[in-house]
């Protein structure tokens, strides 16, 4: 009745069976519902070389016949012929991985012993050439007794031989031999004949042999987690020594722009704007991209090495104990340098909820633009001397301030895996990928994709932030003659003293108010806000400035007051281009709110408790 | 099905969480009840399915997780989910 002939496409989930089906068909498809159950129906059309019409029908992608589930139980009516309203289809394309063979071989058999003409296509050769296994297709073909076709469907290859194969097959040819079939509903034969071909059909790499070697080393438990944190002691000490000329020079032609700005156009508010809005504004972002190509190249080339996964795997059990996984370990981790890139790099993380969580307990980690502000009240405030031969406390004072963040991220997962993002982990189950060299076109290619997105993503909110930050600061102007500072007049400053009620019980004052507002742009800020407010020039020479501001910092401050400002730092969220990059990746206002509103908490009870226990030990 | 495996074979059954290192074993059962759907999905697509040759490799810092070879693939999972599989070693 129906001259079309009907070709079901079968095979496992993941075997790239949508891509072949669609580069089979094109645009010319049908999409609808098998009646009575939710599972998507979809039909569309080829032609063989000659024109001739056939219809193809994309089966769900399923692991067995056995009738487990919806998908499943279509699947396999349809493929029986017992399905109401479909035809027995008339061949069968069953699309296996070809990097995959041992598990999606077990599939196609059962298929094969289905006996319709079948032709299989030995998908994502190319992934399979590049891992360096070897497939004997005659062989292949042989044991299965069923035509074998190589295509890379995303690429379009091998499109014409496996349009030719299903033509015979149609037509009647490639029915497979009862002979060679196994029986169906035997799971462990047909296992166990699956494993078997694999073998004999697919080499091996001989980087497994090498794979498994390095893993002894690698993941043993005492030597795995040293030979790890040695890798992440080099890697930050890379972020921050390969990164020091570069961050030098973009600081000085940022200086160089400024002064030549300043130089050619006459006083005017878009020279103010142009100056202290967009070029200091973009330069305190930009300031940061050597270290974040430094980083991103170490995660980049960690990940194409295969370590990554390795690395999850040492820390997963760590992670477990605030409900994360091991995933969450390299987003943290990265988070140390800065937590954009770090929110970013949470798309690894499979479960939605721990993903979410993995970006709220984000900003906790202490990133590089807390340093400035740490290594000025440090150098105020703590003084130099050693506790033990080699220990300063100055340094000790800095590691606790790490340890306190860390902490402090920890508690908060651990409540947020609790409360607002409750339910079970999404667990850890990974397939540990082979060692490789990393192709370094690649690594090039994502070097470029993800310093361009950070800059995108960076630069126009710190631009815009930094430009409304700088009209806060600067306008009104004060009236000639008076004694206001501008600082104090402007909108900014009558903002400080709104908030000032808020902040004075954990000891900060009004100048330190106001610091904090233009520091909302990037942490680092607060450093030359102080300088402001205290009315320092820094002028030509930043260090002499900065030498000023603790002298004037000691005279000005007690020393509860400065530990609770340091305290603040660890946990405020004073990054708005973090909140907005929140936004973005959580899709809507909900979380950067959420966000905002907690650490912002943490922050003010961190410092209240630190100011009152240091008052109250009379330091 | 599983019942009578473990009462009529002859081949002591481990579970995966139990079985020592580099010792070559078949997975004989998996309890996919005690599974949630996602999980159970994702195993399948990994290659854990009953028949399959598997071995224990590698195990992290405190016992866990637990790296073992399954077929051709190398597959890290923890110990909660490893107890609902039971392995048969193969006689050498």
């Amino acid at each position: 009745m129906n001259p079309q002939p009907l070709i079901a496409v079968v095979g496992n989930p993941n075997a790239g069976k949508s891509a072949l089906f669609n580069a089979l068909t094109g645009a010319r498809q049908k999409v609808g519902n098998y009646p009575g159950v939710t599972v998507e129906r979809k039909t569309g059309r080829m032609s063989f070389d000659d024109g001739r019409p056939a219809e193809l029908v994309d089966l769900p992608g399923t692991y067995s016949l056995n009738p487990a589930s919806p998908d499943e139980a279509v699947t396999r009516q349809v493929l029986m012929g017992q399905r109401e309203g479909e035809r027995k289809p008339g061949a069968l394309l069953i699309v296996v991985d070809a990097t995959n063979l041992n598990n999606h071989l077990r599939f196609a058999l059962q298929l094969i012993g289905l006996g319709l003409p079948t032709v299989i296509a030995l998908n994502m050769i190319d992934m399979a050439e590049r891992d360096g296994i070897v497939i004997d297709q005659a062989r292949l073909s042989a044991e299965l007794g069923v035509p074998v076709v190589a295509t890379v469907a995303v690429r379009k290859r091998g499109l014409d031989d496996l349009r030719a194969a299903l033509d015979r097959a149609v037509a009647g040819g490639g029915r497979p031999l009862a002979a060679v079939l196994p029986n169906p509903e035997d799971f462990g034969e047909v296992q166990r004949r699956a494993t078997a071909i694999a073998h004999a059909v697919a080499q091996q790499p001989a980087s497994a042999k090498l794979t498994n070697g390095f893993d002894r080393i690698a993941l043993h438990p005492v030597a795995g987690p040293i030979l790890l944190a040695v890798l992440m002691f080099v890697m930050f000490q890379a972020v921050f020594s390969w990164s020091k000329v570069p961050v030098d020079a973009l600081a000085s032609l940022q200086a160089k722009m400024a002064a030549l700005a300043v130089a050619d156009l006459p006083p005017s508010f878009l020279r103010s704007l142009l100056v202290e809005g967009v070029i200091n504004g973009v330069g305190s972002v930009v300031a940061f991209l050597p270290q974040i190509l430094v980083l991103f190249l170490f995660i980049l080339v960690l990940e194409a090495s295969g370590y990554m996964v390795r690395a999850a795997f040492l820390m997963d059990r760590m992670m477990a104990g605030v409900g994360l996984s091991g995933r969450a370990f390299i987003p943290l981790l990265s988070s140390f340098a800065c937590a954009i890139p770090g929110i970013m790099a949470t798309r690894s993380i499979d479960d939605e909820r721990d993903r979410l969580t993995t970006i709220l307990i984000a900003p906790l980690m202490t990133c590089s633009a807390r340093l400035p502000v740490y290594a000025v009240i440090i150098g105020a405030f703590i003084p130099v001397r050693d506790l033990l031969p080699g220990v300063g406390l100055q340094g000790l004072v800095l590691f606790c301030l790490y340890v306190f963040g860390v902490a402090g991220a920890m508690l908060a997962a651990a409540v947020i895996k609790r409360t607002v993002a409750k339910g079970a982990s999404g667990g850890f189950l990974i397939e540990m990928p082979r060692y490789q060299m990393p192709i370094w076109r690649d690594v090039a290619i994502g070097l470029w994709q993800r310093s361009l997105i950070f800059l995108k993503r960076a630069g126009t909110i710190i631009l815009a932030v930094t430009a409304v930050l700088w009209l806060l600061t600067s306008y009104p102007q004060v009236p000639a003659g008076s004694s206001l500072k501008q600082s104090e007049y402007s909108i900014a400053g009558r903002i400080a003293s709104v908030i000032e009620p808020v902040v004075r019980p954990i000891g900060f004052n009004h100048s330190i108010t106001l610091a904090l507002i233009p520091a909302m742009a990037a942490r680092e800020v607060a450093v030359s806000a102080l300088q402001t407010t205290y009315s320092i020039d820094a002028g030509d020479d930043e260090n002499k400035g900065e030498q000023q501001l603790v002298g004037r910092l000691r005279t000005a401050w007690s020393l509860p007051t400065a530990l609770a400002f340091l305290a603040w730092f660890v946990f405020a969220p004073q990054c708005l281009s973090t909140i907005a990059v929140i936004r973005r990746e959580t899709n809507g206002w909900r979380w950067p709110l959420f966000t905002l509103g907690y650490l912002f908490a943490l922050a003010w009870g961190a410092a209240g408790i630190t100011f009152w226990t240091a008052t109250a030990l009379g330091l | 099905m599983i019942i009578t495996r473990i009462i009529f074979c002859a081949v002591p059954v481990l579970r995966l969480d139990q079985l020592p290192h580099r010792q070559a074993s078949t997975i004989s059962a998996i309890d996919w009840e005690r599974l949630d759907v996602r999980e159970a999905r994702r195993l399948q697509e990994l290659g854990f399915v009953e028949g399959v040759a598997i071995e224990a490799l590698h195990r992290g810092p405190f016992k866990d997780p637990i790296a073992c070879r399954v077929g051709t693939m190398t597959i890290a999972l923890r110990r909660a989910l490893a107890a609902a599989i039971s392995v048969e070693p193969i006689a050498a």
